[in-house]
This record gives structure tokens, sequence and C-alpha cells, in this order.
């Protein structure tokens, strides 16, 4: 069973249709109990990163995953619920992530350069960096598979947990993974077929 | 590189798809669920669901087709058509839409879409403009393009954007079921003023206009249509071939 973590933020209608869709079983919880019993933790996110944090801790949810993540279960953070699993971000000021890989969340703007919008809204190809083996969240994946991004931000000084790449004026994060902790930039509930792939692969691990 | 999309617009009323369409392997063709499915399998990057249902009962029936196309459908979806209020956005946003589209709602406040972008984010709310020449000035229209507002167009578009609506579809009715082309003109002045996504929307009749839109201005990011897709014009994947053919970025 997959554990959607609810803390008040974001739609997690996609979310759950997606994995009933493949097959999986999932609920989405804010309990601690529940959430025990799971096998997968799916930390998802919209909005603002300050808020998000805050609305993590103050729903005592952030102490819980911790441990579930210490005691080794699969986490996979999507969108804002990837930038939490860094250290810092600073989107609207300075506020502290998880922690859970090291690197910082900064604006998209400075790095991309002029002519090109942001947010960095619609479909974009993923690239595997060559020297590295493959994350298996992408072992059915081709090189430049289109998946959905909406984002205004990225991870950034997270070299060694890079797992793919997106093009957008730079090269950005679009995925990352430290031991059992996965992250996608990208929606892979509305990545079509590539995104029920990669939520699939997910839930094997 | 990040690659245009195509968007293909159902209307529905009363919970069932207005425009008849003929597709082979569709048992129903007014059925939402069937025919978006049908659109995400063939290459659409997008769906836009316009609902222009009148009464309370047609209305929660929307949103109970949305549901059943959200539990199916993993592409993101846009819902317009009767969006006034924030309790408008929260009902088609629990539903499993992505971006709201809110056009004579906005008009009569525009308040709406600051309310609604600080609550769910300037990603979510989509300002649709439907826009017509009045003496040679770029108008906007409301209530699906039966009366003059008499605003400036450009102007409003870009109070709209400070206001925090994250993409613009602009429509031009001057171009709409004409199938003669988009209105490059409008378009232009549209992606000068602004710099959020742009879709483009009204006058598309075959392939080329495609091409021709994405070539003369690669700021549009998208293009959206309705009969031609529904009605078999224009098969999304042969556009898409097309499109890939003359060095525009698509999804395949």
């Amino acid at each position: 069973m997959v554990g959607i973590i609810d803390y008040g933020v974001g739609n997690l209608f996609s979310l759950q249709s997606s994995l009933a869709y493949i097959g999986e079983k999932a609920i989405v919880t804010k309990d601690q109990t529940q959430l025990a019993a799971c096998d997968h933790i799916l930390l998802p996110g919209v909005g603002a990163f300050g808020d998000a944090a805050k609305k993590l801790k103050e729903s005592g949810m952030q102490e819980i995953v911790l441990q579930e993540v210490a005691a080794g279960k699969p986490l996979l953070g999507i969108c804002l619920g990837m930038q939490l699993l860094f250290d810092k971000s600073y989107e609207y000021g300075e506020y502290d992530g998880l922690g859970l890989i090291p690197g910082v969340v900064r604006p998209i703007a400075p790095m991309i350069g002029t002519g090109l919008k942001v947010p960095h809204i619609g479909w974009n190809g993923l690239h595997f960096p060559k020297e590295k083996e493959r994350c298996p969240l992408f072992a059915d994946l081709k090189e430049n598979d289109c998946v959905y991004f909406v984002h205004s931000f990225a991870a950034v000084e997270c070299e060694d947990s890079i797992t793919a790449t997106v093009e957008y004026g730079a090269e950005l994060t679009a995925a990352v993974a430290k031991n059992n902790v996965y992250g996608t930039q990208f929606h892979p509930e509305k990545s079509g077929e590539i995104g029920l792939k990669i939520l699939k692969a997910f839930c094997k691990l | 590189m990040i690659t245009k999309r195509i968007i293909p617009c159902l209307d529905v009323k009363d919970g069932r798809v207005v425009k008849g369409v003929n597709f082979q392997g569709l048992s129903d063709v007014s059925s939402p669920v069937e025919l978006g499915k049908y659109y995400s399998d063939h290459g659409a990057d997008e769906l836009v669901f316009y609902d222009i249902t009148a009464s309370a009962e047609g209305r929660a029936l929307f949103t109970d087709i949305l549901k059943e196309v959200a539990k199916t459908i993993f592409i993101p979806l846009t819902v317009g058509g009767g969006i006034n209020t924030l309790e408008d956005f929260d009902r088609v946003l629990k539903c499993g839409a992505d971006k709201v589209s809110v056009n004579s709602g906005a008009i009569k406040n525009p308040n709406l879409i600051a309310e609604a972008a600080k609550r769910y984010g300037d990603q979510c709310v989509v300002l649709s403009a439907d826009v017509k020449r009045v003496d040679g000035r770029f108008t906007i229209f409301a209530k699906g393009g039966r009366e003059n507002t008499g605003m400036e167009a450009i102007a409003w578009i870009k109070k709209c954007v400070a206001l925090g609506a994250g993409e613009v579809v602009v429509n031009s009715i001057d171009t709409d079921g004409v199938k003669q082309g988009f209105d490059l003109e409008m378009l232009e002045a549209v992606c000068d003023a602004v710099s959020v996504p742009v879709i483009a929307s009204g006058g598309a009749g075959k392939i080329e206009d495609f091409v021709k839109l994405f070539h003369t201005l690669p700021t549009v990011d998208a293009g959206l249509a309705a009969s031609i897709f529904h009605f078999g014009e224009v098969d999304i994947q042969e556009l898409k071939t097309r499109l890939a053919q003359e060095q525009i970025v698509v999804r395949r």
C-alpha cells in the first residue's frame, strides 16, 4: 500500500487516481499508524515552499516521514514535495526543508536567461546522466521521453543525487535520488503513460 | 527542449460533449470520458473542458463527469465555464482539474484572479480572453462573445497577468470558425505584452495553420482547437508528425 501524505497542501485527486489506475492501493493519510502500515510513501505538494514546510512540520507529519525514511521505506517527493527533500529553499525568503538530500532550491529565472517564460510550464524531455547508472524509476524510459513540468524554482548544488535533468535555457534538475529517497520536479501523475511507468517503478521498489 | 502543446477543447452540456464526433472505435461519441481518453491516447498534450450548462443540475453532472475523466486520463486538465467565485475553483479542482479558466467571471470581478492565484498558485489560473476588433481596436467581449465590454484587450490581459493569471488563452472572435488560420496579428500583440504562456485559439482549419502559427510566432506556447479535431479534419498525431518535420518541437 502507498501512503500519500496529507498535510493540507495540494490536490491529491489525480495522484490517488493514477495509483488506482495502475492497480496500486493508496491511502491519503495524516495518521502515524496508517502510514506505518504502508510500504511506500508519496510526498506531494503544490504552492509555496515556506507555507508547505510549515504545514508539514505543524501537522506532525515531518517527524513521522523522517522516521519511516530512516527505517528504509521508499519515499517519493513530487514537485514541491521533491523540493522539500532538500536542505533549504530560497523561495520568497529562506526556509528549511527536510534535509534528506543535500542541496538547495533557488529561482530558475536567473539560471535560464532571458526570453524564456517563468514558470516552466509544459511537456519537456528528460535526460539521464550518461556517467551514472539509470535510476530504477526510469528503467523503462527512453532518453528525451516527455513529462509535465510546472515550476518556477529548481534544486541546485545537488549534483551527486541528480538522476535526470531537463533542458530549459539551462540544464535544470528534473529528478533526484539518494538511498531510499526519490524526487521528481515534474508531475508523473500528469505525464501520461510515461508518468504511470514511473509510478509503477516506484511502487515496485 | 520545451514542446509546443496541442490542446483539444471539449464543450460539455448536461454532461455530454456538444459537438457530435465520429471516430472509429468510439462507441459513445458524446461521452466526455471516452472522447477525452481518445484524445489523450492520440497525442493531445492537455484537455480543456468547457462547461456550457446553464442549470444547477447540469453543473453537478459536469463535476461528476470531470471526476470520471480525471480517474482515467493522466494529462493536464483545464476546466472553464461558469467560474465566478472561489467556490467554483474549489468545486472543479477537487474533481481533478489542474487549471481553471476564467472569462466573464473575471470581467465581473477581476479580483477573482488575484484571490484564486493566492490560494491555488498562478499556474492554476488561466485567463481566457475573447477578443474582437472593434473600429480597429482589440476589444474584450464577455458572455461567450455576445457582449462588448468596451475594454481594450491588451491592457485587460496585462492587468489579469499582473493580478496572477499564469496562462492566457487568446480566442480571436474575428477568426473563430473561419478556418483560415490563427489570428497572428492579435497573438503577436499579446505575446509582446505578457511573459506568461500564451495559447492560441480560433481560426485553425488545417495542419498548415499550426505550422504557420509556431513558425511565425515562436513565443506562442500552444494551439487550441475544437471542431477540426472533433470532426477528424485534423488528426493530432498527423499534426505532430508534420510539426516535427518542420523542426517544431512536440511531444510524441
